[in-house]
Formats: C-alpha cells, sequence, structure tokens
C-alpha cells in the first residue's frame, strides 16, 4: 500500500498552536502502528482557529482534523483516522467546509493545499500559467491586461496597479526595479504573510511578470523582520526557482532576465509606507521622502520602481492567466477582483476569508466569523490597521468597498478586520492610536511628531475629568492640525481611529471606567 | 557645526574599544562580505545582531569605515529601528505584542502579568539574565491573540498560564 498523506501546516499561526509537536506525535504513532505515512507541511487553509488542521488524503478527498494537539494524536490513530474515520475533531472533506466552500479564493488558490516551497507542486496546481502567458506577451499588453482587470493596490491606498506600471514601462532608467513591500505593519493583518508562507511562488511569479511587463531586472522584498517564517520559506522557494530557470539571467529560455532577494526591515512602522521603505532599502533610516518625484520615476537608488504590496503582486498571475474580464468579473463597483480579509481579535471563527468586494461588514462579523470569541456583543470594529476608523454597529451595513468605506470617513486598507466586544474601553483605543503615532513617527512633520503626544496627554485629562468640554475642542482642533499639517497618512489618518471613537463612542471618554470587565 | 578652517578643533582621545577581538573579527567579516551590497547598511547590522545578540556602539566605527560613511550615519539609522538594540540581551528575547488585535482578547492584562512576574519593564532583562522583554506591533497572528516572539518561534492564545509555562521552558532550556 502507498503511503498515507496527511497535511499538517508549516504556517506560523499554526506553529504558534503547536503544530510541530502534532506533526511529530502523528510521525510518532505511525511508527507504532506501523503505517507508512507521508507527511506534508502545507500552508494553512485559514481556518485559525482550527489550527492546527490536520488532514488526511482519502479517496473522496481530504478530511480535516483540527484543532489536533500533539495529546489528541493518539486518540486519532486509535479512531483510524488516517482512513479518514469519524471523531470528535472531524469536519468531513475540507473543501466542503462552509467557511472554506464559500470563499472566492483566485490570489489564495493554492494557499493550504500544496507543499508551498515545492516547485513541482506549484507547476501542477496551475502555477507559472501567467509567466508562460506573459512572456508570449508585449509589455504594454501585459500592463493592459492588469489595468483592465481593475486591480487597484491592496497596501492600503488602493491605486491602480496598471497605472503605477504604465508610467514605470515609459520611464527610461539603466535599471529599473520592482519592489515588494511586505511590511505588512498594520495590527489585524496576514494576508501577507500567509501568501508568503503558503505559496511563495505566486509571489516570485507576480514579481517576475511585473519585471517583465515594465523592463526591470531586479526585484526586492522588503519583508518585515517579524516574519522569520515568511523569510525562511521565501528564501526555499528563491532558491528553488532559481535553480529550475524562473529566476536569473534567461528566465526558460526566453532571454528575458529577472533577480530577485530579500531584504529585512527592522521593526519600523513607517517603513511600510512607501518612500520610507525606499529609503530604508537603500540603507538609511526610514524617513518619509517628498513627493514629487513619484517613486515609479526616481524611486530605489533614483531609478524607476514600481513598489507594490504583496497581495496586490500575487494577484497577478491569475489575471495573466485566466484574463483580465475573469479577473473583474468579481466584485462591486470600482473595487474589482477579492479582497483577502483578515478576521482578527476577539472573533471566533478568526481567518483569512478571500472573498469579491460588496460583501457587508456584518455579513462578514456574524455569518463567516460567527461573532465574537467571548460571546459578549460586539461593540466596535477596526478595519484596516492601526490608522482606520472605529466602526460601532450602526455602521456594520456598510459594503466592503473602498468607495464606501471612504464614503463614511473609513479604510478598507489592507483588509484587516479586527473586532472589540463591549469590554473594549474607547477612550484607552483612541490614546493607543496617538501612543503608537509617537512611537512610530519618522519625526520629519511636528503635527505627528509633537501633536501625537500632546493628544495622549489631552485625552488623559479628558478621561480624568479636568475640564473635559476644553479639552475635547483642543483634541478636535489637534486632530485637525494633524490631518491637515502632515506629509504622510502616519500624522495625516491616526486623527481617523481617535475622531471615530470619540464620535461614536463619547461615553466612554467622559469617566474613565474603573474595570471595564465587570461593567 | 562650523567648517571654518581657523577654528582649532581639539582633539579627544578616544577610549580603547570594548570589543573582544573575537567580536571584532567577526564584525569585520560582515562588513567584508556584504559591504558591497547596495544598500548594505541593514544587512550587515541584521548580522551583526544576529551573531552578538546586540549592535556595540564599539562595531559601529568599524562599520562606518567598512562602508565610507560618518559614525554619525550609522548611529543614526542604529537609533531609528526599534528593532536594532545597542545592549547586550537576555539568553532569550520575549517580545510581546502590544497592538489592537491582542489588545481585544486580554493583551493588557497579559502585559501587565508579564511585566509584574519577571520584574521589568517592556526593554528590561531579567536579574538572571534569562529573558530580555521587548513590546512589538503586530506579529501577523491575530486570529490568535495575545501573541507573542519568543526567540524565533511565533506564539498565540499566550495566557497568563501559558506565559508561565513558556518563561519557566526558556529558563530551563539554556
Ligand atoms: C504609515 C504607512 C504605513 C504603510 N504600511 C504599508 C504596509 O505595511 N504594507 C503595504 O503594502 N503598504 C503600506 N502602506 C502603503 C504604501 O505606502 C503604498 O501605498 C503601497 O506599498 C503601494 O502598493 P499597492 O499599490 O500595491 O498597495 C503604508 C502607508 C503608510 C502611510
Ligand atoms: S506624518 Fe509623521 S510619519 Fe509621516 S512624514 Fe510626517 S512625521 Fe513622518
Ligand atoms: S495584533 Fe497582535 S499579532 Fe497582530
Amino acid at each position: 500500500m502507498s503511503a498515507i498523506k496527511i497535511y499538517v501546516p508549516r504556517d506560523a499561526a499554526a506553529r504558534s498552536l503547536g503544530a510541530d509537536g502534532t506533526a511529530e506525535a502523528i510521525l510518532t504513532e505511525a511508527a507504532r502502528y506501523g503505517i507508512s505515512v507521508q507527511l506534508i507541511r502545507n500552508g494553512s487553509r485559514g481556518m485559525l482557529w482550527l489550527e492546527p488542521l490536520v488532514e488526511v488524503e482519502t479517496a473522496a478527498g481530504r478530511v480535516a482534523y483540527g484543532p489536533v494537539n500533539a495529546a489528541d494524536v493518539p486518540g486519532l490513530f486509535k479512531a483510524n483516522f488516517t482512513s479518514g474515520n469519524a471523531h470528535p475533531l472531524a469536519h468531513g472533506l475540507t473543501s466542503e467546509m462552509p467557511y472554506l466552500k464559500n470563499q472566492e479564493r483566485l490570489t489564495f488558490a493554492r494557499a493550504g493545499i500544496t507543499d508551498p516551497v515545492s516547485l513541482s507542486d506549484y507547476l501542477q496546481h496551475d502555477g507559472f500559467r501567467g509567466l508562460r502567458a506573459a512572456l508570449k506577451m508585449s509589455p504594454a499588453d501585459i500592463v493592459a491586461a492588469v489595468t483592465d482587470s481593475g486591480l487597484r493596490g491592496r497596501g492600503g491606498a488602493a491605486f491602480p496597479a496598471g497605472i503605477k506600471w504604465k508610467t514605470v514601462l515609459g520611464a527610461a532608467g539603466p535599471q529599473k526595479y520592482i519592489v515588494c513591500n511586505a511590511d505588512e505593519g498594520d495590527s489585524g493583518t496576514f494576508s501577507d504573510r500567509m501568501i508568503m508562507e503558503g505559496d511563495p511562488f505566486v509571489l516570485i511569479e507576480g514579481m517576475t511578470i511585473a519585471g517583465i511587463a515594465t523592463g526591470a531586472t531586479h526585484g526586492y522584498i522588503y519583508l518585515r523582520c517579524e516574519y522569520p517564517d515568511a523569510h525562511k520559506a521565501l528564501n526555499e522557494a528563491i532558491a528553488s526557482a532559481y535553480s529550475e530557470g524562473y529566476l536569473g539571467a534567461d528566465i526558460q529560455d526566453s532571454g528575458k532576465r529577472f533577480d530577485l532577494e530579500v531584504r529585512l526591515g527592522a521593526g519600523a512602522y513607517i517603513c511600510g509606507e512607501e518612500t520610507a521603505l525606499l529609503e530604508s532599502l537603500e540603507g538609511k533610516r526610514g524617513q518619509v521622502r517628498f513627493k514629487p518625484p513619484l517613486p515609479a520615476l526616481q524611486g530605489l537608488f533614483g531609478q524607476p520602481t514600481v513598489i507594490n504590496n504583496v497581495i496586490t503582486l500575487a494577484s497577478v498571475p491569475i489575471i495573466l492567466d485566466k484574463g483580465a474580464e475573469h479577473y473583474r468579473t468579481f466584485g462591486m463597483g470600482r473595487s474589482r477582483g477579492t479582497l483577502p480579509l483578515q478576521l482578527a481579535g476577539n472573533i471566533k471563527h478568526g481567518g483569512l476569508v478571500e472573498k469579491a468586494f460588496g460583501l457587508t461588514l456584518r455579513e462578514v462579523l456574524y455569518d463567516i466569523g460567527g461573532g465574537s470569541l467571548s460571546g459578549r456583543p460586539i461593540r466596535a470594529v477596526q478595519v484596516g490597521g492601526p490608522l482606520g476608523a472605529y466602526l460601532p454597529e450602526s455602521q456594520f451595513d456598510t459594503p466592503l468597498d473602498y468607495e464606501a468605506f471612504a464614503g463614511i470617513k473609513a479604510m478598507l486598507g489592507h483588509g484587516g478586520i479586527v473586532v472589540f466586544d463591549d469590554s473594549v474601553d474607547m477612550a484607552a483605543q483612541a490614546r493607543y492610536a496617538m501612543e503608537f503615532c509617537t512611537v512610530e513617527s519618522c519625526g520629519k512633520c511636528t503635527p505627528c511628531r509633537i501633536g501625537s503626544t500632546r493628544g495622549v496627554e489631552v485625552i488623559d485629562r479628558m478621561v480624568s475629568g479636568d475640564n473635559p468640554v476644553k479639552q475635547e475642542v483642543v483634541l478636535r482642533d489637534l486632530c485637525e492640525t494633524m490631518v491637515h499639517g502632515s506629509l504622510c497618512a502616519m500624522g495625516g489618518l491616526t486623527p481617523y481611529p481617535v475622531i471615530s471613537a470619540l464620535n461614536h463612542f463619547p461615553e466612554d471618554f467622559r469617566t474613565r471606567k474603573t474595570n471595564a470587565l465587570n461593567a | 557645526m562650523s567648517t571654518s578652517p581657523k577654528r582649532v578643533i581639539p582633539i579627544k582621545v578616544e577610549r580603547a574599544s570594548t570589543l573582544s577581538p573575537a567580536d571584532q573579527a567577526s564584525v569585520g567579516a560582515i562588513c567584508e562580505r556584504l559591504k558591497t551590497l547596495p544598500g548594505a547598511l541593514l544587512p550587515i547590522l541584521h548580522e551583526v545582531q544576529g551573531a552578538l545578540g546586540y549592535v556595540p556602539d564599539d562595531a559601529i566605527p568599524l562599520i562606518a569605515s567598512a562602508l565610507n560613511v560618518t559614525r554619525a550615519e550609522v548611529h543614526g539609522v542604529v537609533t531609528f529601528y526599534h528593532y536594532f538594540r545597542t545592549h547586550k540581551p537576555g539568553r532569550h528575547v520575549l517580545q510581546l505584542c502590544r497592538a489592537e488585535a491582542c489588545q481585544a482578547v486580554g493583551g493588557a492584562a497579559l502585559e501587565a502579568h508579564a511585566k509584574r512576574s519577571l520584574g521589568i519593564d517592556f526593554h528590561g532583562t531579567t536579574a538572571d539574565g534569562a529573558i530580555t522583554l521587548e513590546p512589538v506591533y503586530c506579529l501577523g497572528n491575530c486570529a490568535l491573540g495575545p501573541a507573542a516572539l519568543l526567540d524565533d518561534q511565533l506564539q498565540g492564545r499566550v495566557t497568563c498560564d501559558r506565559f508561565d509555562a513558556l518563561v519557566a521552558a526558556a529558563r530551563k532550556g539554556v
């Protein structure tokens, strides 16, 4: 009999709950029972509350068990789970689980299914088909396909990717660059991490296509140093792409060159801002540059540079493979395609959900997310990272669409959804937003650097009851100054979480809750 | 600073480097290997911190001269980035997530417990030299918070009990 395939994710989130121990226990028990097992360390399927999620391949498909701790493994073997048998931890066929089945996985099509660092697995699952298509096209046609797909930057600003590429294609320079923004600093976001760990080749493929489309022959992935697992997976994948001729001087005998390397950040949120990132790549302090010049014209080392988020670039291969039309059939309004949402914080079914734009927040929170983890009512949700607004229940029917969010002074950003139950103290959250700005400001402009410190002080005075009416006027005025007097969105958007908290939850600013949990 | 040629600049006697010869050699080798990379400074600092556990003040002149930049520039970069540290850490570094998604599931209580039980504040090292505690803003484990990074291993659902167990295991380990 051939070996039974068992999948245990190598994803950092799964490993954070003991996946390595689970994998080890499976091998030990298999040896004890004399069962021949092929253990595959796949990416995560994204159902993070079930991690470590173990899958067994059966004739009917892959059967899921989770969460499986090392201590559960002997019981699973006793119940003959290697044949896909019933067990209290069993969930049936993975592909039929509603959380997954109802998703529209384009960018994450392979994540969790394949061995992330196996190039042959990647090829067997439609890998490098986008690159093959691109190699037969002219650069202008590749750029046109990306433009027609409607793909907008997934890093936060939602700028159309095709337009950026077109600028770089048209720019002259001795050396152009593709820079992947893998700084993923927003709290509540982990889709970049999951694709880099779960399907690193798709990012390599997307960056290579970007290179061919714009005439850039060198790429950098600027990866935050908080992601050691992603670093490992990327380096393994890059090494095998080189050895199989998918990177290097002559990509698949096309005569085209593309080189790629990973560079590590060093724990500075501002280095996610594109010009600060470029400074950092050049070996300097991560200070924001004035624009113009646009990075597309004078970016890394003064050369024309495409800088895109991980998910933006990882969405390119499927666009080239299946066509721009296919991609743009998903979505609503000017938000085309899919957005990998990240359900985080106090949520029962936290994880990665890739869906076409247009779902309402309420559907995501309750139908998909299952409500709060604590079982208490959901009181506030922060979407779009630390610079995103806090939304109260009355705004939960907003559809997930860039323009709809902008319409309520909120932002979709990188698609992180952080859920808080009714024990949250919104004045404390507003204070934290200001505090975060003091820690992470690059220091270039006064409203951001000093204003945020003043913001913390004003909120402290407000909640301590020190002339709160006057303090509120000062706080709003200060926020106004930060919005208008900041060079980048760090200082310019920090007021959004602050003001939204103040507007929607004014009661929390009146008196300091003494014990939030007993309130 | 004035650059007038007439100004007399007093000579300051440099104190001797406190780096051990082995550490000096190791910093020198890293610089030699990486200095021709475009934008070499961050890769060099990462490797120095990887090798020595921190970027000692006395490594800065070595790096500056290898890259042909001023010490002030190198110092400016080292101090800009939260990840680089200029003091030797404990045997293990524990980074605790302070960001919103972890706050939503008890991050602040865990932070208080961590500081109290270790008897240190952020950036501090326990008296036995076992643990250095650092704040971090998101580890990408936001669906399974509170999160922490113990050396290079991500941790999820870190309750106070699990925190104590992690610390105890780390203390026993080395
Ligand atoms: C303070 C700040 C932090 C940012 N952090 C990130 C980040 O971590 N990742 C990211 O992709 N974009 C981030 N951005 C957005 C980038 O500046 C830029 O818009 C993006 O990299 C462009 O890629 P895209 O068009 O593919 O989204 C940040 C912006 C600001 C102002
Ligand atoms: S707003 Fe803040 S982070 Fe942005 S450039 Fe100004 S000081 Fe730097
Ligand atoms: S907010 Fe703590 S891991 Fe992301």
